[in-house]
């Protein structure tokens, strides 16, 4: 018996798909089109104009980025303090995550307990996350220690900002980073031990290049988690010391002032800002997307 | 089940826009958008008295402390905008004008019983005052009294008191006492939090403005001098060395700590205004031993300076709002300020002093001690850091303030207030306009 009764011709179910595929897909459509594809559009032209609520905009042509690129607004220097806190946040807690990850495959007594327990800070959110950490900052170190609290300089705010994001993160970045360990096949780590490999050896040429894809992953994540950090900067230093510990997210909201004329700055610098980042994040994937090797 | 489901979702579609056509027309209606967190609960009651006793339809929506300007700016292009909303003076209404009704046939208008506490522009009134509050040196009349029954105390009664120089040989000796005292310091910690900074920022801020302006008799300056800035040192001076902490913890100090801390007879003199009398205040200190007295900063013929007294709370109503909705905004807000249900909520409930002819008297014994002052005929302080150009201004004055703080007091650093004062002004002034 070959029969052909069992399974439909493919071209008809193509068909049928074809004709009502958009029915199915339009209520995401439609969601992404009211909270996504409309605000960006209304965003970008908004940054060409002044305006006190959008309903009146003026047109005012590229005055919105003129100002953010000569004025002295704060958009310079908060982008140079979001770049360092990104780039010194990226490695730390790749780093942290991977090693964590690395000890918790072992098969050591408890790994299920410390990987739930890592994972926790997760769940917190971040401006809870940031007050809870600015209480244990300031007053169970640094007020015992120099007697000063994290608004007296940006050192404080900056490695304060490191620890928070450090200490909310790795348990995530830990969890990706296990399922990439747990998919690496024995059998080739066991080969390169028979070969002669140390263990040096064996997690830089075979496990690394086999965890790649999860390492895409998580630098992905922490680069655009650290780049858009908002709610932990509020919570924890609040921009303070004067506007010294200012993540970009932050300096356009507190660009967007009263008046109408900072309004669209604010609009240009996010514009600015949604470039930056996707810049970065694209050129990030692609370069170490040509570092995974095939299974 | 695959029927049912994708029925919902189309239901629930038809109904989402449904609902955002089905509004508007009919009746006039308010919508109240309410500035101050504090009395959300009693604006929603009054509001549903007037609801029952007229069958209009009334509205509250508080915007949570901070985002006032942001939800406003948010609600009032939709299709059912704010029919009353709230400036915080001058310089808020610039932002809005373009959306505030001419109030001056209104009635409420002419139940004021004064003209100073308007905004008028061109003739024409865009905001209205509905409450009054009056901030000074908030202090706990138990623990003076105990510092003037010491031997030897340097100052024996408040009466004394009618200067800086003998404000502070006070604050210092209380300070110097406090041991015996049973106390932490003369003043609460003058916390830089957030949310307790612009009790320095803004309010302390406001006499070396005031003396100023009353100095060049103007009411507003695109370029302020700073001629009282050794002034504003003196006292922020006094504040951080006569305080319950050091002055580099005070990065840290909420408004809360410094409450508790008057509140728990830890410090005799707190800076504040009239909305800190509260439940706290009630039960630990009582009405008969709290007082309020005028914060001295050492300027000339300040003995007869009384407390500071304004408003940062106008209303205003939506004049894109529909006639309709207007006219019952007007009735409402007309009912508020002569019934009797609705006096009663604003002096009683929500403890403010009002500006208008029915209102009634408040119970907050700090608002007893503001009329109290007025009676003996000293000049109360307006709030001309309503004349502040912007928010960064503030905040680059309470920056410096901080660091000041933090950084052991120092003439250098004191100049980078100035800076922050005076050129800060400046440039925001220029920004804004």
């Amino acid at each position: 018996m070959v029969g052909g009764k069992s399974t439909p011709p493919p071209t008809d179910m193509n068909r049928t798909l074809k004709r009502w595929f958009p029915l199915f897909l339009l209520p995401t459509l439609i969601a992404f089109l009211i909270g996504f594809v409309v605000p960006f559009f209304v965003g970008l032209y908004l940054s060409f104009c002044e305006f006190a609520t959008i309903e009146n905009p003026t047109f005012v042509g590229f005055a919105n980025y003129l100002r953010v690129f000569t004025a002295d607004s704060n958009f310079w220097y908060s982008f140079g303090f979001t770049a360092l806190f990104t780039l010194v946040s990226v490695v730390l807690i790749n780093l942290c995550a991977f090693a964590v990850a690395l000890a918790l495959t072992r098969g050591i007594r408890g790994t299920n307990l410390f990987r739930t327990l890592f994972f926790m800070p997760n769940l917190i959110g971040g401006i809870v996350l940031g007050y809870i950490w600015k209480m244990i900052l300031n007053y169970g170190v640094l007020i015992p220690l120099f007697g000063k609290d994290l608004s007296y300089n940006s050192t404080f705010g900056f490695w304060g900002l490191v620890v928070v994001l450090a200490w909310q993160q790795i348990g995530y970045m830990m969890i990706i980073y296990i399922s990439g360990l747990q998919s690496v096949p024995e059998e080739l780590s066991e080969a390169a031990k028979i070969d002669g490999a140390g263990r040096w050896q064996i997690l830089r040429h075979v496990t690394v290049p086999m965890v790649m894809p999860s390492i895409t992953i998580c630098i992905f994540l922490t680069l655009t988690n650290s780049f858009k950090l908002y709610d932990q900067n509020l919570a924890l230093t609040d921009g303070k010391p004067g506007r010294m510990t200012e993540m970009l997210a932050m300096a356009i909201r507190n660009t967007y002032g009263v008046t109408p004329k900072s309004h669209g700055t604010a609009q240009a610098m996010a514009v600015i800002f949604f470039l930056i980042v996707a810049v970065i994040a694209l050129f990030q994937l692609r370069s170490t997307h040509k570092r995974e090797v095939q299974q | 089940m695959k029927r049912i489901l994708s029925f919902l979702c189309i239901a629930l579609l038809i109904l989402g826009c449904l609902s955002g056509c089905a509004r508007g027309g009919g009746e006039g209606a308010v919508y109240y958008l309410n500035f101050k967190p504090e009395q959300d609960a009693q604006w929603k009651a009054l509001a549903k008295t007037y609801s029952d006793e007229t069958g209009v339809k009334v509205t509250v929506v508080t915007a949570a402390a901070g985002t006032y300007e942001d939800t406003l700016a948010a609600e009032i292009v939709k299709s059912t905008p704010p029919t009353l909303f709230q400036v915080n003076g001058p310089v808020g209404l610039a932002g809005w004008k373009d959306y505030c009704y001419d109030l001056s046939d209104s009635a409420v208008y002419n139940q004021l019983t004064e003209d100073d506490f308007v905004l008028e522009e061109d003739d024409k009134v865009y905001g209205i005052a509905y409450v009054l509050e009056t901030y000074g040196l908030i202090y706990n009349k138990k623990l003076l009294d105990r510092y003037f029954a010491l031997d030897n105390a340097k100052v024996k009664s408040l009466n004394d008191v009618r200067s800086f120089d003998v404000f502070k040989a006070l604050a210092e000796d209380i300070q110097a006492n406090k041991e015996a005292l049973g106390i932490k310091g003369a003043f609460t910690s003058a916390g830089m939090d957030s949310s307790s900074d612009w009790r320095f920022k803004t309010h302390l801020a406001n006499l070396p403005i005031y003396y100023e302006y009353e100095e060049d008799d103007i009411d507003l300056s695109p370029a302020i001098k700073g001629t009282y800035l050794k002034e504003y040192r003196a006292i922020w001076d006094l504040y951080l060395k006569n305080a319950t902490c050091a002055p580099g913890e005070i990065g840290a100090k909420t408004s809360d700590e410094a409450a508790n801390e008057f509140n728990n007879g830890e410090a005799v003199f707190y800076q504040n205004g009239t909305w800190a009398w509260g439940d706290a205040m009630e039960q630990k200190i009582g009405a008969d031993n709290v007082g309020m007295m005028p914060i001295y900063i050492g300027a000339e013929d300040e003995e007869d300076q009384g407390l500071c007294t304004g408003s940062e709370n106008y209303w205003c109503v939506n004049k894109n709002a529909g006639e309709k909705n207007i006219q019952a905004t007007l009735d409402f807000m007309e009912w508020v300020v002569t019934s009797e249900a609705g006096t009663k909520a604003l002096a009683e409930e929500m403890g403010f002093v009002s500006p208008f002819k029915n209102a009634k008297k408040s119970t907050n014994p700090l608002i007893k001690a503001a009329d109290q002052l007025l009676d003996e005929g000293k000049t109360p302080v307006s709030w001309d850091f309503s004349t502040i150009p912007s928010d960064q201004w503030k905040d680059g004055v309470g920056a410096a303030l901080l660091a000041y703080a933090q950084g052991g007091l120092t003439d250098a650093l004191w100049k980078d207030v100035e800076t922050a004062f005076v050129d800060g002004w400046r440039k925001e002034y220029t920004a804004a306009h």
